[in-house]
């Protein structure tokens, strides 16, 4: 393959992905599509923590929580615009991930389910705290406003919304492509499948891990933060354990150790609660669950390595050598 | 004499590794039988195949009744008691009940109490010992338990992989006297693996030699330890 | 003072609480190094079982012991089923049964008994707190029903011989299917005790804190943080690590950060744990010598 049909290609698929939906999709449909992109950004954050650092994370909510209120807060208390949050966002999530994984990466393996588990039920709470309700707004949320198209432009805003959260969504894919192909992403295979080999080698352990944790939950701030944007609003009890453990579904049933693996785990998330509400009216939750522990059983590299299987026996099949 | 135990074709593999390449031996009834070879020649695998703990080709005959596919525990309850190679001793239990352990599949109260008591005479450091963490025990202390252990299961068969290892020469011969006197007085059949071939010829009846997870050779503890070449050759004393 | 002092005596009986289910996470630990993030769902479900029973007119301790049973099957059944099979799973693999199981318990039991808070009953009477005004009748009943749990425990630990080769299965599988134990049996075992132990927890806290699916979540942290300040490793440790989780909670609620952050300070107690003591207070590490 030449180097630019390499880079053609995704831009292209980009490029549909932003135009189609726009000129066809309801202002719902539209807003769905927001939250996968979303969805997609948060669990690649988590699939480089789990799936390529190999450190079983269950808390991803928090920083989905802190990156949201950032922005709300800055958008709501300091006026700042949508867009100027985004940075600082990415920062104090990064922060919370790093002061989060430290004591818990020197012990490793469950101990940071443990601790990260615990942080995801203590987050509502701390949200509604009446010390910090000044900012917070304590149980009722923020109310924000929904980005608007900047010059004039003829859009609607969730249409807008749309095109600025792909946009941030797709710098980030990018990035990760290039943090997996390099050096830093190379050291996180080394470790996750031999930590012994890899120590011996000279990878400093500790720094890696704790490095692509704070990473991770940089990515998932941002996600944070942009579902701030399209829902425009922010309550405590929207960042419960349900939304880590939503999380852990999407980055489990995607496939945890790919980057495409993050898109099917965001479609799973958005559009499993409509097709489980319809298997099993009443408790979709449970359809989630199953459905985890069928994967566990029989696909425990998620949709991503079931792709992988079969494409490529279509493959086969399609160009016979 | 009959046989206890009849090994047939025996294959085994690590996952991809094979380690055993068609095996045939018997352990008669009431004899020591000795399995003899250099480190890596497949004695450990060998004892662990006939305790279930490895998946295997070939056929193993215990008392006539074939026992492959078994699982360990039941294998176990059959009456094969196996001494494994680290000795498997529970650290974080007392050497008491490290020994009631060993009575697991009985339920002969009097006659656990008085192969208990056997016990301590034979091994009287471990009656000094009883309320002891096993993990504090020494090595040799340690082996003393894991054969106690085993003998209180009231076997037709054990199996010992390497009593010898890592122990100080005097404990060596320590244990080795009070297995010389379970052989004589208990009626059970031995199949002993040892790195130690002199030690282990000293007690057996009967012995084979491996190689590279094959029997080059058999005959009588005697005749193998009257071999000169054969001593210097593969059994290296 | 007497304020402390009823502060101390009430976090006692709720301790008592986080103790039983921090013992059942340390049992499941030792025996399979897993710890079982729908230890407190599970909990919760067999609780909704009992009330049902008892709705239906089926005395307290009846439907106390028919719960306790009820729990225990289903508890070796989840073993035997779910988590056996996934046993040499990555952790990545365990994790994410356990959290399906988490998942299912939570939602069919909103979707069967709905989501709102609901009473339970004490068996011990609402009349007059004991001892002074010190204690309600039922934190007495409470704290005295779970102290019998954990000695029962421990002595079927200590002097049966089941006990003892569930011990041996938890700490030395291999060498224990060479004495002839039923390795997978026992942790079977195991997990239908650990169910049991959380059903009447469960029983004994949702008078206190109403019913409702979520009612274990806060319990279960409280658990976890004991679990860890006594020692993961260590049976006693989850015993005295529960106790103190309970007075802790009380006194910090009481004086220093009120109810509002009850669970940012579990939170926090279990991260200073693994800062400055991952080991608790009573894990210690082996003595050996080879």
């Amino acid at each position: 393959m030449s180097a630019q049909s390499n880079w053609l290609r995704p831009l292209a698929l980009l490029l549909a992905l932003a135009v189609i939906p726009v000129v066809f999709a309801t202002g719902f449909q539209l807003f769905q599509l927001t939250m996968v992109a979303i969805y997609a950004l948060s669990v690649l954050g988590k699939n480089l923590v789990s799936g390529y650092g190999g450190q079983v994370s269950l808390g991803q909510g928090a920083f989905f929580a802190v990156g949201a209120y950032t922005a709300a807060v800055l958008m709501d208390q300091y006026d700042w615009p949508y867009w100027a949050t985004l940075p600082v966002a990415a920062i104090t999530s990064g922060l919370v991930g790093l002061m989060l994984g430290l004591p818990a990466l020197r012990l490793g393996g469950l101990y940071l389910a443990l601790v990260t588990f615990a942080l995801a039920i203590s987050v509502p709470q701390l949200l509604k705290y009446k010390a910090f309700e000044a900012w917070t707004g304590g149980v009722q949320g923020i109310v924000i406003n929904k980005p608007e198209p900047p010059f004039d432009l003829p859009l609607s805003a969730d249409q807008w919304t749309y095109l600025f959260t792909l946009a941030v969504v797709a710098v980030f894919f990018f990035l990760a492509r290039n943090l997996i192909d390099s050096r830093i992403g190379r050291s996180l295979k080394a470790i996750r499948d031999h930590a012994l080999a890899a120590e011996a080698m000279g990878i400093e352990l500790a720094r890696y891990k704790t490095l692509v944790f704070g990473v991770g939950a940089l990515f998932t701030g941002i996600g944070g933060a942009l579902s701030a944007f399209a829902v425009a609003f922010v309550s405590p009890d929207s960042f419960s354990l349900a939304l880590s453990l939503t999380l852990f579904v999407g980055m489990v049933i995607g496939g945890a150790a790919t980057i495409q693996g993050a898109v099917y785990g965001a479609v799973f998330i958005v559009f499993a609660p409509n097709v489980s509400e319809a298997i099993f009216k009443g408790a979709p939750g449970a359809v989630y669950g199953i459905i985890l522990i069928l994967f566990m059983f029989f696909a425990p590299g998620g949709f991503a390595s079931l792709v992988r299987r079969f494409g490529a026996k279509y493959l086969r099949r399609a160009k016979p050598a | 004499m009959p046989m206890l135990l009849e090994v047939k074709a025996l294959h085994g593999a690590y996952g991809e590794s094979k380690v055993l390449h068609g095996l045939d031996f018997v352990v008669e009834e009431g004899g020591v039988t000795t399995l003899l070879g250099a480190n890596g020649a497949g004695k450990t695998t060998t004892l662990r195949a006939i305790s279930g703990m490895l998946k295997t080709q070939g056929e193993i005959l215990f008392a006539g009744k074939p026992i492959q596919g078994m699982k360990t525990e039941d294998i176990t309850a059959l009456g094969i008691a196996h001494v494994p190679d680290g000795r498997g001793t529970f650290m974080e239990l007392t050497v008491e009940e490290n020994l009631r352990l060993g009575s697991y599949t009985r339920n002969d109260k009097a006659a656990i109490a008085v192969d208990m008591a056997r016990m301590f005479e034979l091994f009287p450091r471990l009656k000094e010992r009883l309320t002891q963490q096993a993990g504090t025990l020494s090595g040799g202390e340690q082996q003393m338990l894991a054969i106690a252990r085993a003998m209180l299961l009231n076997p037709k068969l054990l199996l010992l992989d390497e009593p010898s290892f890592g122990l100080a020469p005097l404990i060596v011969r320590e244990i080795f006297d009070i297995l010389g006197r379970i052989v004589r007085e208990a009626r059970m059949s031995i199949l002993v693996v040892e790195q130690n071939a002199s030690l282990a010829l000293s007690i057996a009846d009967r012995a084979y030699l491996l190689e590279t997870g094959r029997i080059m050779m058999s005959g009588t503890a005697a005749d193998i330890a009257k071999d000169e070449s054969l001593r210097r050759s593969y059994l290296g004393y | 003072m007497i304020g402390v002092l009823n502060q101390v005596v009430s976090g006692i009986a709720t301790g008592g609480i986080y103790a039983s289910i921090a013992l059942a996470l340390v049992m499941i630990f030792l025996a399979t190094h897993q710890i079982n993030f729908a230890q407190g769902e599970i909990a919760m479900f067999s609780t909704y079982i009992a009330l049902m029973l008892i709705q239906a007119g089926v005395p307290y301790w009846i439907a106390f012991l028919l719960t306790v049973t009820i729990s225990f099957t289903m508890g070796m059944l989840l073993q035997r089923f779910v988590l056996e099979p996934l046993s040499n799973a990555p952790i990545l693999a365990s994790v994410g049964a356990f959290l399906g199981l988490l998942l299912i318990f939570n939602n069919i039991a909103g979707w069967i008994f709905g989501y709102s808070l609901k009473p339970f009953p004490t068996p011990f009477g609402a009349g007059e707190p004991m001892f002074g005004g010190m204690i309600s009748r039922h934190e007495m009943g409470s704290t005295v029903v779970t102290l019998a749990v954990l000695v029962a425990i421990w002595a079927f630990f200590r002097f049966t011989k089941v006990g003892l080769a569930m011990r041996a299965a938890a700490y030395n599988p291999v060498s224990s299917r060479l004495v002839g134990i039923p390795v997978a049996r026992m942790l079977a075992l195991g997990w239908g005790l650990a169910a049991g132990i959380g059903a009447i927890a469960g029983m004994m806290v949702a008078p206190i804190v109403f019913l409702d699916p979520n009612m274990m979540a806060g319990v279960l942290l409280y658990a976890f943080a004991a679990a860890l300040l006594g020692g993961i490793t260590s049976p006693l440790g989850a015993v005295v690590g529960g106790v103190l989780m309970g007075v802790i909670e009380n006194l910090a609620g009481a004086y220093v950060v009120g109810t509002e952050l009850k669970l940012t300070t579990a939170l926090v107690i279990i991260v200073v744990v693994l800062v400055f003591k991952p080991s608790g207070l009573f894990g210690k590490a082996l003595a050996s010598r080879v």
